[in-house]
């Protein structure tokens, strides 16, 4: 059987099965790509093929536009196999933003199981994550340290509408991602009861409209910059990170400014963000997860990307698990994905 | 489940920075909290829960005990703060799922449990808490909360969330100790105000109003007393069989800084007098040379010699238990003086009155006052009572002409008192040279904006459409609006990039006409500060 190091490679292109000839999530335009999800760091503009759920290739038009979402789009149901060259190929839920999916790949008796981003939280407006046995599992590590233990999101959400009751006048400003965070939390704020008018800057828009499209409801959606100034009186308002400076947030009452993210665990991220209330909801594997699931998968070998590599590989270790930094592996030098930092949310 | 529930206050009070949201947290606390938890946490909040903070290695022992050295290494390096890292990193244990403990358990255990057992228990305690639980026990542990309560918010806390006058609370505050079951009870209306009994007792001070140029024609003057208005710490001396207290004028306690003082208070009585540094010969002096002791909690003997300090007394408010407020001033001081005759403090003297016959003449004094112990003049009505805060038409301060600057706007902060929901902190600056054959501003203080109300909105519209950066609710502007900021005094500090500081400033006006290159300059300004000024030797340390 040979070691996938053999047949999967790491190029500046990004991962690429040689034997079936296609990349999953490349970083540049490829004549054939399997995309995890529609992340803008995954999911690149200009593929010639694209391979992905029917989700992901909706979000993807909607994101990219109809003519760079991919010439050729094949969709693929989670669980239904492709053969590419002998390669078997199938996707697995990944639990990460609506058709998010793992990339389970199959060649002579070798099998890698590529993660994308996932997370092991319930979320309502995706399936959850499935376990695949592999040889090697290719690992995000958004939050590969142990400080990252992401608490329930109904908890975070509670805090929230506490905060709404406590400050009855002033409206909440939530920063969030447009792609997946942002319908995750409308979603928990339904959940929670929440019926009332969500306001979105207009960027948020789009996603949410796709989301809506493809079956998950999100309530009464209005774009905040047609709100007049009363009706955004104890109202909560989501926008991209770092929107509260812009000139529309002038319009809010004395905002709340709010920010959803795994980062906002660590408070020097959440003071240096200026927000008044951190809430700690990810999109990504805490650090527990990440552990859980890596033994789930039974692998003896994990590459780790999208991260950071030094502490997980450590804790692997320490279980006579292979913990290998992707841009590591192989012979190319390849471009592991930057790592995120808070500032760009790393929700991607 | 109290202690998760202060622990998410902590979090939210760590992250609001804007008084009234501190308010407001802290009133849904007392409200929604049952006692003894509700009482504790304020005094956990304020410093005032009794117990010893545990040795700072026994922070590195539970995180050695229990995580991975090379996974603490990285958590540390990347977190900063050790607490912080072991609260968040701290590894769940398979059935580790006993309640959290509550907050008077904790403040329980860790007065009475004995060193040595210590690590046990709050490994335990961290068993059962989520991250923000264990972040808020370790700082209990540590005796650091660093919640930023301090005893004045938590008065005006409790006053908005009861609808009681915060004078009220202060009267009691001193005479109540945590978890202040019977001060809740009053607030709640369930009983009566606690009885202080023979505790000594805060009493809010009387405040004077600034005397504008119209109330000064219709000041009789046979109807009026002046004193000098003394450029000291303004303090309030409470002494009697139950103890000796000195209170700054907002219920801070600061007994244990003027330990001379403290040995002087040999009576019983409450007075109100203003703190002063002396110089050689007893002379007052003004107040930046107090700045030296204000910065120290306690005073040893060399501190003591190098900085003495008396008490020039203003007000006599109870003679024994005798409460004389309700008298006129007159009264009030014939009691003040005879008070002094009889008991002879060490350490305090008379603020003499000064006779005047017109206002003219009282104008003149004002403006030929050269002692820099002297801010201005004090005019209380002779038949006012003392009544807590600031009475409109019973006492007047009169201050010098003020010292005025042009200084550059370079931070506005949303909120501030006088600003509901306007950059109420203006941060400004002037220029030095910044060792780069450049100039810089560097900040000299922040004052909300004054003027009509039309000045001040177009003062926000040049914030909003100059603003260049934000952090929170502050934002940096482009350095190019200049404002004149009148200020009392320059001051020394340590803790400005300047090394002064202006004491009382207030922005007079927006200098549109003035470009920002054109403001003032560090050296000006202290030139300006002239015997104002501490001198270098006696610089805040
Ligand atoms: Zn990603
Ligand atoms: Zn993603």
């Amino acid at each position: 059987m040979p070691h996938p190091e053999t047949w999967l490679r790491v190029t500046p292109a990004g991962l690429w099965c040689e034997p079936g000839d296609f990349f999953v999530d490349p970083t540049r335009a490829v004549a054939r790509a399997v995309i995890t999800h529609a992340h803008a760091d995954h999911a690149r503009p200009g593929h010639e093929a694209v391979l992905a759920t029917a989700e992901t290739l909706a979000l993807m038009r909607a994101r990219l536009g109809e003519g760079r979402a991919g010439r050729r789009q094949q969709p693929l149901r989670p669980g239904e196999v492709v053969v590419q060259n002998g390669v078997r190929l199938w996707l697995r839920p990944a639990g990460h933003v609506l058709g998010s999916a793992q990339v389970c790949l199959e060649w002579r008796g070798s099998r890698v199981v590529v993660s994308g981003d996932y997370k092991r939280a319930p979320d309502p407006t995706c399936a959850p994550f499935e376990a695949e046995r592999c040889d090697v599992f290719v690992t995000e590590a958004t939050f590969g340290l142990p400080v990252f233990r992401h608490p329930e999101p109904e908890r975070e959400i509670a805090r929230l509408l506490a905060s709404v009751a406590l400050f009855p006048e002033r409206t909440h400003l939530v920063g969030c991602y447009a792609l997946g965070k942002c319908q995750r939390l409308i979603a928990l704020l339904r959940r929670a009861g929440w019926q009332a008018p969500i306001w979105l800057h207009e960027t948020l828009l789009a996603a949410c409209r796709t989301y809506e499209a493809l079956g998950v409801p999100l309530g009464d959606l209005r774009p905040v910059t047609a709100a007049r100034r009363a009706a955004l009186r104890g109202a909560i308002v989501l926008a991209p990170p770092g929107a509260a400076a812009e000139r529309w947030a002038e319009r809010l009452s004395d905002p709340v400014i709010a920010l959803a993210s795994g980062w906002m665990r660590v408070r020097h991220h959440a003071r240096a963000r200026g927000v008044e209330l951190p809430l700690v909801v990810s999109d990504h594997a805490d650090w527990d997860e990440l552990n859980a699931t890596i033994d789930e998968t039974g692998a003896p070998e994990v590459w780790i990307m999208h991260g950071r590599d030094d502490a997980l590989a450590h804790a692997l270790g320490r279980r006579g698990i292979r913990g290998r930094a992707l841009h590591r592996v192989g012979r190319g030098a390849g471009e592991a994905d930057a790592a995120p930092g808070p500032a760009e949310d790393a929700a991607a | 489940m109290s202690l998760p529930a202060f622990a998410a206050l902590l979090e939210r009070l760590a992250f609001t920075p804007g008084r009234d949201g501190r308010i407001a947290l802290l009133g849904r606390w007392f409200a929604e909290q049952p006692d003894p938890e509700r009482g504790l946490g304020l005094a956990a909040l304020t410093g005032a829960l009794p117990f010893a903070p545990a040795r700072p290695a026994l922070l590195h022992e539970l995180a050695a005990a229990r995580l991975d050295p090379v996974l603490l290494a990285l958590c540390r390096d990347y977190v900063g703060d050790l607490a912080e890292t072991v609260a968040l990193a701290w590894p769940r244990r398979a059935g580790g799922d006993a309640p959290p403990p509550a907050l008077s358990a904790v403040a329980e255990g860790l007065a009475r449990t004995p060193g040595a057992e210590l690590p046990a228990l709050v490994a335990g305690w961290l068993d059962a808490l989520d991250a923000e639980g264990r972040l808020a026990l370790l700082g209990l542990v540590a005796g650091g909360l660093r919640a930023g309560v301090s005893g004045r918010l938590a008065r005006l806390a409790l006053a908005a969330w009861s609808g009681r006058p915060v004078e009220a609370i202060e009267e009691v505050w001193h005479g109540v100790a945590p978890p202040y079951r019977p001060l809740f009870r009053w607030l709640e209306g369930g009983g009566e105000r606690p009885d202080p009994g023979e505790a000594p007792v805060f009493r809010p001070l009387m405040l004077a109003h600034p005397l504008a140029e119209g109330d000064l024609a219709a000041l009789r003057p046979e109807e009026w007393r002046a004193e000098w208005k003394w450029d000291g710490l303004r303090v309030q001396l409470c002494a009697g069989p139950g103890g000796r207290r000195i209170w700054r004028r907002d219920g801070e306690d600061i007994s244990a800084a003027f330990p001379e003082i403290v040995a002087a208070m040999d009576f019983h009585a409450t007075l109100d007098g203003e703190l002063l540094a002396l110089r050689d010969g007893g002379e007052a002096a003004p107040f930046a040379d107090l700045q030296r002791r204000l910065n120290r909690r306690t005073a040893g003997p060399k501190l003591r010699r190098d900085c003495p300090v008396g008490v020039r007394l203003y007000d006599l408010l109870f003679d024994g238990a005798q409460d004389l407020r309700a008298l006129p001033f007159d009264a009030r001081r014939a009691r003040l003086e005879a008070w002094i005759a009889r008991v002879r403090p060490a350490r305090m003297d008379l603020s003499p009155q000064i006779a005047f016959a017109s206002v003219a003449q009282l104008a003149a004094l004002r403006a030929g006052a050269r002692d820099p112990a002297i801010e201005g003049l004090m005019l209380k009505r002779a038949d006012s009572p003392y009544v807590a805060g600031r009475v409109k038409g019973l006492w007047w301060k009169w201050k010098r002409a003020p010292r005025a600057v042009d200084a550059v706007l370079m931070y506005a902060g949303r909120g501030g008192a006088g600003a509901p929901g306007g950059f109420g902190d203006c941060t400004f600056g002037l220029w030095r040279p910044d060792g780069r054959g450049g100039e810089e501003l560097v900040p000299v203080g922040k004052a909300h904006p004054g003027g009509t109300d039309e000045e001040r909105l177009w003062l926000e519209r040049w914030i909003r459409a100059h603003t260049v950066a934000r952090f929170g609710p502050v934002r940096e502007v482009e350095k190019a609006l200049v404002l004149e900021v009148a200020f009392d005094a320059v001051q020394r500090s340590a803790r400005h990039k300047a090394g002064v500081v202006l004491r009382a400033p207030r922005i007079l006006r927006v200098r549109r006409d003035k470009p920002a290159e054109e403001a003032d300059r560090l050296e000006a300004l202290l030139a300006l500060a002239g015997d104002g000024a501490a001198p270098a030797g006696t610089a805040a340390d």
